[in-house]
């Protein structure tokens, strides 16, 4: 129920109400409501859960996760890179 | 797909793998609130990086799964109403209640449709004026937002034909219903990364205070999974019980505003039965006053069922994460998501669900 995942705004429509845009997933364009993210702009990122927008994906923190987990130290050997 | 595939790297999971294993000391038990979680936990066989003496109970973060069977009942009851056209998630039309299931009932004539979003509700009554659209609203934080803009929405067009059954839940109530039970053995919790993205977590920190217990706010993917993982057992082995957030890249503190706004123009907290958990107080949304006509309920005049379950099925046992799915007698047997017997075999965020087209696999590749 909760499931929600990352897509990329391609355009906005602000004459519409409630606000909407055309959203890409990976190449899978639907259009979603961006009522809750007031400050979405074109090619942000967004968390779409139920054809609405819940949050500006922040960028910056994605990196610093990703970073951050790059940089930690293990003993046992790392698994070749790629998909789990 | 970017910012989901970054967080399935096998290096990354076998490298956070490798610091949970090098930090724990002890057996701990954790539970991760959300059935999302669940899943991926069972899918990626992430239980099987852990070390042995880590403990992960699946909490009850399945909205489908913890609709009481009375509100299910409610549903069918309206799914056959003559000239209503019934929308709800894909999700719910299997869930069984006293009797039969949405699915049935849409065989025996109803008109049962599935939205994608609440909004498709309000379109459709929009098409079909001379019928009444009712809208099965049920969620956590995460979805309760969406069905509140559309009962503005509804307002806005001044539909007369649109009203929502409201079956909505709070998750921090429910927290605290698991933490203050004598038989807890929960140590350390991961919060449900999409319902803070509406909710922010400020509300954890008294829960954490309360219970001494860490809460990090956690998101989906396997990397995000066991960095939470990390983060907790980095705690416990510590001694704090902070509340943090692995999550950063989607939550902020103090939530979505906008969200919380609208949730709060259009609802106010009731005590709501859960399945498998009996009634916990102010656990739940209603629809204001001002807002009765788009109540169902209300509408419809809907007479209150308290429904019985189905008698071998241990969903109450499972959702108070007291037993595994496995364990139930008529796992995989009697129940499947075929023939369910109970909602968290059919819900794609059920922990039996999660087993039942998982586990197998994970036990093939093991022989």
């Amino acid at each position: 129920m909760c499931l929600a995942i990352p897509g990329k705004i391609l355009e906005i429509s602000p004459e519409i109400t409630p606000r909407r845009g055309l959203v890409s997933f990976e190449g899978v364009k639907k259009s979603i409501c961006l009522d809750l993210v007031p400050d979405a702009e074109r090619g942000s990122y967004v968390i779409v859960h139920a054809g609405f927008a819940i949050a500006v994906l922040n960028e910056r923190e994605a990196k610093k996760t990703l970073d951050l987990i790059a940089e930690l130290h293990v003993d046992r050997p790392d698994r070749p890179a790629g998909a789990l | 797909m970017k910012y989901l595939d970054e967080y399935r790297d096998g290096q990354a999971a076998s490298r956070l793998a490798g610091q949970i294993d090098t930090c724990t000391t002890q057996p701990w038990t954790l539970m991760e609130i959300c059935g999302g979680q669940t899943h991926t936990i069972v899918k990626y066989g992430l239980e099987e990086l852990l070390p042995p003496s880590m403990h992960l109970i699946h909490g009850p973060g399945c909205p489908v799964c913890v609709t009481p069977i009375g509100i299910i009942d409610q549903a069918h009851r309206l799914a056959a109403t003559k000239d209503v056209i019934f929308t709800a998630f894909g999700d719910m039309l299997r869930v069984p209640g006293s009797a039969k299931d949405l699915l049935s009932v849409k065989a025996e004539g109803g008109d049962v449709r599935v939205v994608y979003s609440p909004l498709d509700a309000i379109r459709l009554a929009e098409r079909e004026q001379t019928r009444h659209v009712v809208f099965f609203g049920i969620g956590f934080e995460t979805t309760a937002p969406t069905t509140a803009l559309a009962v503005l929405e509804a307002d806005r067009l001044n539909l007369d034909n649109f009203s929502v059954l409201c079956s909505h839940v709070l998750v921090p109530p429910a927290i605290e219903a698991i933490l203050s039970s004598p038989s807890n053995t929960v140590q350390g919790l991961l919060a449900a990364g999409h319902v803070c993205t509406i909710t922010g977590f400020n509300e954890y920190f008294s829960l954490a205070d309360k219970y001494h217990i860490p809460i990090v706010v956690t998101g989906f993917e396997p990397v995000d999974i066991l960095q939470g993982i990390l983060m907790t057992v980095k705690q416990l082995e510590s001694g704090r019980c902070e509340v943090q957030n692995q999550y950063s890249r989607t939550v902020q503190r103090c939530g979505n505003t906008k969200a919380l706004e609208i949730m709060q123009r259009v609802f106010e907290p009731c005590d709501r039965v859960w399945r498998g958990m009996g009634s916990i107080p102010a656990s739940g949304l209603a629809l204001k006053g001002e807002f009765a006509r788009f109540d169902a309920a209300v509408r419809f005049d809907l007479p209150v069922s308290s429904g019985d379950e189905s008698s071998p099925c241990m969903a109450g046992e499972i959702l108070r994460g007291k037993t595994k799915p496995h364990q139930c007698a008529s796992f995989a047997g009697d129940c499947t998501p075929e023939h369910p017997l109970g909602a968290p075999m059919v819900s794609s965020e059920g922990a039996c669900a999660a087993y039942y087209l998982y586990k197998a696999r994970h036990q093939d590749r093991s022989a």
